[in-house]
């Protein structure tokens, strides 16, 4: 093996000089959340990097419910995982339908839609969210879980339509107008050829409807209260409510709850990578 | 259902003898979008300006010394926030497009504070701040005997750290969106600039800079667009105080409604419209080219 050049390894030491900064600054507060998940209380609290007896006990209390801020908890991962599988659907469903219509069907006013959607999604979604909650109640929706899946649908549909327009404005109109030949309806068309194709696009928003949706703690905590309505975030921030949190049982919640959306996005990396931020600023 | 059937099928309807069979499809399948648009945007919006038209709305605002100091946070928020977070990322951008194994390695795990849901991260770094028991402290006691500060006891550190832990959070995907944008640039540029002796400073100025500096400032707008609406880094972390002091307007707004000040909080929303809706417009004209 060759030695590497004095030139060589002076740029590999640079890289590192970023590198390890890089590496420290990303996992110290997802490092301490673990930290405090595997730590019994004493040493949670005792500021130790390593605790002295690490122990799954914290995760024994979670999944046994044994806590009175945990007394919830099956029913609020439920309550999220249900909210966030019906944004998904929700969201995928209105979104695919209005960037059919606008990009294939050419719709008349369907630009106009779009501009509307787009300005949408640049209202920053917590000035959304006061008129929002008022509006909620207006309808009756508080409390009911209705309100927050709707809530969603409305924040991750505007940049959804966008991605899906941008994507199926790329697949040649031959395709429709050999169906048409065919004599394909059009609604085989949207079935048999357009959801086909679209289909990593499809996935990409699926996947970022649901995060959005298993995210979002600002609408979930505004629109929902009651201890069995509410979803995870809202719980997680419950426990702030008491002066002696059991921040050790706080952190192992949080964990398991944060271990969902990163597992899923590792899963979907490949298309939201693509999907998504290449669509996020069109440059 | 009626409008699902052909358009022949209903006479002397004439918007329908005009519109073809997929242009009546074309309107079915966009009436979903255009409900959930006018039922939870339209009525929503125009509710909120109904009732925040009241002039008196605007006096309390002014008259309110936590709304003033909440519109100079946000300021600060922006402008120190977005650009540290865009001059790291555009630098980090560089760092991640050169080629090794570890970097590829590191470029993964760098992703997790984006992939990661906020609130457990936010509370996390929020205790490592407590004074008494949390980690920072106990690091620096350890290092120096001294007492570390009382990070969120003080308005000027609380705020700094909000702003940290926001640039934690969003630091990942804008170093993704310019990565895209550098390796969109020809290799073969920075080749002839390599045979011409240039430095690394100059390569940026004349090759990398050049091409990437419309995208660097889209983001730069689009970010700011989205970091007014970051309730959470602030919310989270501070809860606002201490007395009320690190607000932002995002913040602001849901504590004005939580306090059943509904008007308020619509007026305060409204007093950051002259800064949103030139950067909305601005944006759609970018992205509807």
């Amino acid at each position: 093996m060759k030695l590497p050049t004095l030139r060589e390894a002076g740029k590999e030491a640079q890289l590192l000089l970023i590198g390890i900064p890089v590496f420290l600054w990303t996992m110290i507060p997802i490092y301490h959340m673990f930290l405090f998940a595997i730590s019994p209380k004493e040493d949670a609290f005792s500021g130790k990097l390593w605790p002295d007896h690490p122990t799954l006990h914290n995760f024994e209390i979670v999944f046994r419910e044994q806590h009175y801020f945990l007394r919830d908890f099956y029913v609020q991962f439920w309550n999220s995982t249900v909210i966030a599988a019906a944004v998904g659907a929700l969201t995928l469903l209105v979104a695919t339908a209005a960037a059919f219509s606008i990009s294939r069907l050419r719709v008349p006013g369907g630009r106009v839609v779009m501009n509307l959607a787009l300005f949408t999604y640049f209202i920053p979604a917590a000035f959304l969210a006061v008129p929002m909650y008022r509006t909620m109640a207006t309808y009756g929706l508080l409390n009911n879980h209705w309100s927050l899946i709707l809530a969603m649908v409305t924040i991750a549909s505007p940049y959804a339509i966008w991605v899906l327009k941008q994507a199926s404005d790329k697949l040649p109109v031959e395709l429709d107008e050999a169906a048409v030949m065919d004599g394909a309806t059009t609604l085989q068309i949207f079935r048999l050829v357009y959801v086909p194709l679209m289909m990593p696009s499809l996935v990409a928003i699926g996947t970022y409807a649901v995060l959005l949706a298993w995210n979002e703690y600002l609408y979930a905590f505004l629109l929902l209260s009651n201890d069995r309505d509410i979803t995870l975030p809202v719980a997680l921030g419950n426990f702030l409510a008491a002066d002696d949190s059991p921040w050790e049982l706080l952190m192992t919640t949080g964990f398991i709850y944060a271990l969902p959306p990163a597992a899923v996005y590792y899963a979907f990396r490949r298309y939201m990578v693509g999907g998504l931020t290449a669509g996020a600023v069109k440059s | 259902m009626a409008i699902t059937l052909s358009a022949s099928d209903v006479p002397s309807a004439p918007l329908s003898a005009r519109l073809s069979p997929p242009q009546v499809w074309g309107i079915v399948l966009l009436v979903p979008y255009i409900l959930v648009f006018l039922a939870f945007v339209v009525y929503p919006i125009g509710y909120g300006l109904w009732l925040a038209r009241a002039p008196s709305n605007y006096v309390a605002l002014y008259n309110d010394p936590i709304f003033a100091r909440a519109a100079i946070n946000t300021l600060i928020f922006l402008v120190i926030g977005i650009n540290i977070k865009m001059l790291i990322a555009l630098f980090l951008s560089g760092f991640f497009v050169e080629q090794r194994t570890w970097i590829k390695w590191l470029s993964v795990i760098f992703i997790l504070p984006w992939a990661v849901p906020s609130i457990p991260t936010i509370l996390s770094v929020r205790f490592m701040l407590n004074p008494e028991w949390g980690m920072v402290n106990h690091i620096i006691f350890s290092l120096t005997g001294d007492d570390g500060p009382n990070w969120l006891n003080d308005p000027t550190i609380a705020l700094t750290m909000a702003i940290g832990v926001h640039v934690w959070k969003s630091l990942p995907f804008w170093t993704l969106i310019l990565i895209t944008g550098r390796l969109a640039i020809s290799h073969d540029l920075f080749e002839a600039a390599s045979v011409d002796g240039a430095t690394w400073w100059q390569k940026f100025r004349y090759v990398t800079w050049p091409s990437m500096q419309t995208l660097y400032i889209t983001c730069t707008l689009l970010s700011m667009i989205w970091t007014l609406g970051d309730f959470n880094s602030v919310y989270l972390l501070t809860g606002g105080g201490p007395a009320d002091l690190t607000h932002v307007l995002s913040t602001l707004g849901i504590r004005y409604l939580r306090l059943d000040q509904l008007s308020l909080a619509m007026a305060s929303i409204v007093c950051a419209m002259p800064f949103v809706l030139p950067l909305v417009y601005f944006m759609m004209k970018r992205l509807s080219r």
